[in-house]
């Protein structure tokens, strides 16, 4: 018995924007299926009174002065794609 | 024989002009380009680049301005991003980026003088006990070729275990780091969480990623934590915490050290020759004066589910930023927005990570947070508790680290569960944030048996005297795999 259909894994792989193809679908049924078995023995340990761990350490966010410290480098970071144009980055056309 | 000598031991030729950094860079080019390609534990090799590097540490040296790790070659995980040269992280995805910036880590060692040899082969996006999930494919064990060597930094600990670096970085986030160390016949050290900068590691689960080595023995894991470790601005989870000389305590004895052993970690599943051998290694700790005491961590069982749960809910998050867009595979012809998501993290992403991408996202949507997530960052906090619990009692913790030896390439490849049960003693540490070390314990049919030790927060210094003090009375670690 399978803990998620097809359908959910479908469902789940469009949140994650994933696609996953006919042929593969069962073997990730399978798999998925499996793992939340393995991941739900957590529900025989009653957690109620338990704080939710923050940071292994216990260690506070550190904050820093809201400056600039990072120098611009567009020209550089733009050399990693090809799909540029007058420094913005080119995608399918979004607006009708 | 160059290559059988340990860092510490090259340093000071180095330091004795007995040959120069060139020489001994060459030297292990040359190893890498004979036996390289066979195990497959590089995705670069950073030929030029090394040659160079070596070539300006013997200018400092003969200036007068060597380090004590100046002109030593070494390999970096392809997970540390590295300035002009492929960053891939074993992923597809980043087959075609050259990272236009180092990682701190790879900063520290460039300013130490190390010389970089290459990149070596992991896991796709460090996910993985085998490297079977690499886009370049499976690394093999340098102990028996039809094995795996762990991981997910099996490239890294396969190169060292046959000496194609003399000493090499790994990440660990679920013992990434300490198995292959145990399967590959190495030491390996995971830090403290925050111990080591993330800055430019390319992140998986950013609360368990930590940055470590591979050593052939303690002494020269202590050399290289003093380069890597300490306090970075650009890592918001970076410990601000003094750094002592890791080699200075290596000696210091242990003469009433209290070693706990969990009852646990030696429970069904656990293979009995394996067993043996970390019982005859605390033998060994008692006669050198240490006390053994039996302990329990009762949460141990829970790890493994807790850890599936936080580490795929970080990942679906950190990698959601692979989108086609600004760097990375892209697919061929998107028509629309959606489709080039789609499409270029379906082609660019390996079955293993979609897979915990998938389960990520099931945990952290509507109605199942509660559930899921926020259930396993309770467990969490039981499993460090027990810990905690324990180091009243016990300065560290021993016990097996994996508990079996090497399996074979592609046996559990289609059993993603019985892949993540093999990780049952190494993931607590990560859940924890503690620091942990695999080290050399003997052999069971010819294959590398480790031991793992755990401390508390940032007693990696003690780790690695304990650790060291077993390999003066020992040499488990000398064993080096025929035919290399």
């Amino acid at each position: 018995m399978s803990r998620i259909s097809e359908e959910t894994v479908n469902k789940i792989a469009h949140l994650a924007r994933l696609s996953i193809n006919e042929q593969e679908l069962p073997e990730y049924v399978t798999n998925l299926s499996n793992i939340l078995t393995l991941v739900e023995e957590m529900s025989q340990f009653d957690t109620k009174q338990i704080q939710a761990m923050a940071h292994p350490l216990a260690m506070s966010q550190r904050l820093r002065e809201d400056k600039v410290t990072e120098p611009n480098q567009r020209e550089e970071m733009q050399k990693l794609t090809k799909f540029t144009e007058a420094g913005l980055y080119l995608v399918p056309q979004v607006i009708e | 024989m160059m290559h059988t000598k340990t860092v510490a031991e090259m340093a000071n030729d180095l330091a004795a002009k007995k040959y120069s950094s060139v020489e001994l860079t060459t030297h292990f080019l040359n190893r890498i380009e004979h036996y390289g390609e066979n195990l497959n534990s590089f995705i670069t090799v950073t030929k030029e680049q090394a040659l160079a590097a070596a070539k300006h540490a013997d200018v400092q040296r003969q200036a007068g301005k060597a380090g004590p790790l100046t002109g030593i070659p070494m390999a970096q995980k392809d997970i540390f991003c590295t300035k002009g040269v492929k960053t891939s992280c074993g992923s597809k995805m980043l087959d075609n980026f050259i990272s236009p910036y180092d990682a701190t880590l790879i900063e520290r060692c460039n300013q130490a003088g190390l010389v970089m040899l290459g990149k070596a082969n992991m896991d796709e996006f460090a996910m993985g006990s085998s490297n079977e999930n690499s886009y370049y494919g499976p690394v093999k064990n340098p102990w028996d070729l039809t094995r795996v060597p762990g991981g997910s930094s099996g490239g890294s600990a396969a190169a060292v275990a046959a000496r194609l670096a003399p000493i090499a970085t790994g990440t660990d986030t679920g013992g990434s780091i300490r198995q292959p160390a145990a399967l590959c016949n190495l030491t390996g050290i995971k830090p403290t969480y925050g111990r080591v900068s993330r800055y430019g590691m390319i992140a998986f689960a950013s609360s368990l990623d930590q940055g470590g080595i591979f050593g052939v023995n303690a002494e020269d894991a202590a050399l290289l934590l003093n380069v890597i470790a300490g306090f970075d601005e650009k890592d918001s989870t970076s410990a601000d915490m003094p750094v002592p000389d890791y080699r200075k305590t290596l000696n210091d004895s242990l003469t009433g050290l209290r070693i706990g052993v969990p009852k646990e970690y030696f429970a069904e599943g656990l293979n009995s020759q394996v067993a043996d051998c970390i019982h005859e290694a605390i033998k060994t700790y008692e006669k050198l004066g240490a006390v053994i005491k039996e302990i329990s961590l009762p949460h141990t069982n829970m790890s493994i589910p807790a850890y599936y749960v936080i580490a795929p809910a970080e990942c679906s998050s950190n990698l959601s930023r692979y989108d086609g867009v600004r760097y990375g595979y892209r697919c061929e012809k998107p028509k629309d927005l959606i489709d080039l998501y789609k499409r270029t993290r379906s082609e660019g992403f390996g079955k293993e990570v979609k897979r915990r991408i998938m389960i990520g996202t099931y945990a952290l949507s509507a109605g199942y947070y509660d559930a899921y997530y926020l259930k396993a960052q309770q467990i969490r906090q039981l499993i460090r508790q027990d810990f905690v619990e324990a180091f009243k009692e016990v300065d560290v913790i021993l016990g097996p680290t994996t508990p079996d030896t090497a399996f074979k390439i592609g046996e559990k490849a289609d059993d993603p569960v019985s892949m993540y049960l093999s990780d049952i003693y190494t993931i607590s540490v990560n859940l924890a944030g503690l620091p942990g070390i695999s080290a050399p314990a003997g052999f069971v049919n010819n294959l590398p048996v480790g031991m793992q030790l755990i401390g508390h927060d940032f007693s990696e210094a003690k780790l690695l005297n304990v650790v060291h003090q077993y390999q003066q009375h020992t040499d488990w670690h000398k064993r080096m795999p025929e035919g290399f």
